[in-house]
């Protein structure tokens, strides 16, 4: 039976100004009834434009139908096998521009709501799923490495150990999931799901090793020496990017970078921790993307009374995903749009006391199609704030390329490795996702991981 | 896990360890330092290495209990088990083309300046150190840079052990006597550093010093670190920590490390008031 509305399912969500003052889940996911429900907008139609609009290729109407059926367990196991991180992806991935963008409910009323489905998928797998012993699949005695424990490597690992390699994962901070556990807020995604995600892969046979700077503790080449036959560098985009205006080292200024590493993966907000954090009364986010997003949701749930995204161009530009600024408005983040930070204010003692912006408009398209922000002339003003956080992108870490011989960079500086197959300038080396491409998406790192875990295969099956 | 296999007390607040940590201890190179965290509600802090012993796999750090963390990790006895090392971090100490050099340690700093002196003597070059101390009951590891140097100058800045003053006085008293230094390396306080750095630029001498910061990650991620020299922002896990100290803002650096005092002095007292120190994990 198809059911007719015009509009998704309504998410379920704690109250914006209850959630803005805890670091719980803010969407509280589908309940049966209303996936079911939801399963049954889908068409199921011949062409699946869904599908092609998924890094992953997911197979998407027919998991739909498993759910539209009420059989949970079958959609999960339809999801798995392409996608091994499917509790994640429903929460991160911008749906809106992938698998639903290309909807065919999408063209008259809002298109089904795919990622929702998945994520209740996977949510229904973790809660109800059974117990039976995970199968290995059968060794074939060949060693992988992987080397970063982000979105690309674990979904590399997790397509290498489903053909059976030796697969061991080496992870530079002390817990797994890179940008899962160190970037994404805890609100949006529960490190709970990431944590069970790794041990989904342990069980399967995957070895972690923490606490591994490749590059330092030691180089890809010794990697080679010490019997791994291919590796995969899943590193992202690293280090972060600041604008160079007077006053950036002045003490309230940070990275969202290390902001949301001390907040996430230092669990900064609970008092058992020792990390140290700034408590901020009024905190100025620099930035218009996911990651400015999350800073300031962060900001405002360890206190701060006023928090600000500061965007140089207008709403019709900002990058980040429309659900993540709408939840932002909804909790109080206070939008300065057309405002272009100039210089930050300190005190005798060097504490952040302002920043100084000057309003901007919007002129002829640049190169990226987007209108170019204009500086009005004497327009500048002071927003009053004792820290500011830089959410601009980041640059790419140098690590792997300056201690790997013949390992060629691409143009942006990243490692360069073909789009399709991941592979680099040196021998069974292969790259993929922010380390390649610079800054991106978590489904488009894993599709880099899963492309790349391909051409590990048929190399070392050509090897 | 990250055993402790030696631990000795060098003064009354200044502490060696030695760790298993076989991955560090198998590249780890002078100048070069860790992050540890004690356990899982442990903050990340770098430490430079006092040493390293690759057959064995482990790796000495010293530290003087003053914040924190360092005042749970004097907790720790052989046996015990840190949460995470991680490591070598940061770039070596450059000894290409040097024949003599002075290093200058101040206080604890007296400890990290030690590997980098050995490990210039080791490879052959001539070694000056000038070890300068608050006061005689807190002189640390005499046999040690004596055996590991060319000479060895204690001061105290009372005058109760070695030479009365401070380290820039012995330095300057070495350079006037005509001591022909192609380097000094200074490792100490902020201020320390600057006053050396301050010295040497008169007689053109360059001057390495080893900057400590506050980061997360170790790998540049965070950007937590950074630090200005000659103008210029680095960041002192990635493209340190050691750097020209005669390009150093100092002003700027002994700021950026007074972030969190407020949190800190709170936090000390945290630590010592029911348990002396110990968590009770539920």
């Amino acid at each position: 039976m198809l059911n007719l509305a015009k509009e998704k399912n309504p998410m379920p969500e704690q109250d914006p100004m209850v959630r803005n003052k805890n670091f719980k889940e803010v969407s509280t996911g589908y309940t049966e009834d209303m996936a079911v429900n939801e399963a049954m907008r889908c068409l199921q139609c011949r062409k699946k434009p869904c599908t092609t609009g998924c890094p992953v290729r997911v197979r998407i109407p027919e998991f739909i139908a498993k759910i539209a059926e009420g059989e949970f367990e079958e959609a999960y196991q339809i999801i798995s096998t392409t996608s091994s991180l499917p509790a994640i992806c429903g929460r991160v991935c911008p749906q809106e521009n992938q698998c639903e963008g290309r909807c065919s409910q999408g063209t008259k009323g809002e298109p089904v709501a795919i990622g929702r489905l998945e994520r209740f998928a996977a949510d229904w797998h973790r809660e109800h799923g059974t117990d039976e012993s995970v199968e290995r699949a059968e060794g074939n005695g060949h060693k992988v490495a992987v080397v970063g424990s982000g979105p690309a490597g674990l979904a590399c690992a997790g397509d290498l150990i489903a053909k059976g390699y030796d697969v061991t994962v080496f992870e530079s901070l002390h817990k797994e999931g890179g940008v899962l556990a160190y970037g994404i807020p805890e609100f949006r995604l529960p490190k709970a799901i990431v944590s069970a995600e790794v041990s989904a892969l342990q069980e399967k046979g995957v070895e972690f090793v923490n606490n591994a700077v490749i590059g330092m503790s030691m180089t890809v080449d010794e990697l080679f020496e010490d019997g791994y036959e291919a590796v995969f560098v899943g590193t992202g985009a690293g280090l972060p990017q600041f604008m160079n205006i007077p006053g950036e080292n002045l003490l309230g200024v940070y990275s969202a970078n290390e902001y949301l590493t001390r907040i996430n993966l230092m669990k900064a907000y609970k008092p058992e921790y020792d990390t140290p954090i700034q408590i901020a009364k009024r905190v100025a986010v620099i930035g218009g993307g996911n990651v400015a997003m999350d800073a300031a949701r962060c900001a405002k749930r360890m206190g701060a009374e006023e928090v600000y995204i500061v965007y140089r161009r207008s709403m019709d530009e900002i990058p980040a995903r429309k659900e993540e600024i709408h939840h932002a408005i909804e909790e109080g983040i206070i939008f300065r749009l057309l405002t272009n930070p100039v210089a930050i204010k300190g005190t005798e003692e060097a504490y952040v006391c302002g920043l100084e912006c000057v309003e901007m408009e919007l002129g002829e398209p640049d190169a990226s199609g987007r209108r170019r922000p204009v500086e009005k002339k004497g327009s500048n003003f002071i927003l009053d704030v004792d820290a500011v956080i830089m959410a601009i992108g980041t640059r790419l870490n140098k690590l792997i390329l300056e201690t790997t011989e013949d390992l060629e960079p691409n143009k942006k500086g990243g490692i360069g490795a073909d789009e399709k197959t991941g592979a680099t300038s040196h021998k069974g080396i292969f790259a993929g996702g922010d380390a390649v491409t610079g800054a991106a998406t978590v489904i488009l790192a894993m599709g880099a991981g899963k492309n790349a875990a391909d051409s590990i295969d048929q190399y070392l099956e050509a090897n | 896990m990250y055993k402790i296999v030696g631990k000795r007390r060098l003064n009354s607040t200044i502490t060696w360890l030695e760790i298993e940590a076989p991955l560090v201890a198998r590249k780890a190179r002078p100048g070069q330092f860790i992050i540890l965290r004690t356990d899982e509600y442990g903050e990340r802090i770098p430490l430079t290495m006092a040493g390293h012993n690759a057959e064995k796999g482990t790796i000495d750090i010293i530290y003087q209990a003053v914040g924190k963390t360092t005042l749970l990790l004097d907790q720790f006895e052989v046996g015990d088990a840190l949460a995470d090392v991680v490591g070598p971090l940061g770039k070596p100490t450059e000894m290409e083309g040097l024949k003599r050099v002075a290093v200058v340690g101040g206080g604890t700093g007296n400890a990290l300046a030690y590997p980098i002196a050995k490990g210039m003597h080791d490879a052959g070059i001539e070694v000056d150190m000038i070890a300068g101390f608050q006061t005689k009951d807190v002189v640390i590891l005499e046999e040690e840079f004596r055996a590991g140097t060319t000479n060895l100058y204690i001061t105290t800045d009372d005058g109760s052990y070695g030479e009365k003053g401070f380290t820039t006085d012995k330095l300057k008293a070495l350079i006037e006597a005509g001591n022909p230094y192609d380097e000094v390396v200074a490792v100490g306080p902020p201020v320390m550093m600057k006053f050396v750095c301050q010295l040497t630029k008169k007689y053109g001498i360059k001057t390495v010093v080893s900057l400590t910061a506050y980061m997360v990650d170790g790998t540049g991620m965070c950007g937590g670190c950074r630090v200005v020299i000659g103008g210029e922002n680095k960041f002192a896990c990635v493209d340190g920590p050691e750097f020209d100290g005669q390009l150093v803002d100092w002003d700027e650096l002994i700021q950026r490390n007074s972030f969190y005092k407020e949190q800190e002095k709170e936090d000390i007292t945290h630590v010592c008031r029911l348990t002396g120190g110990v968590r009770y994990y539920a």
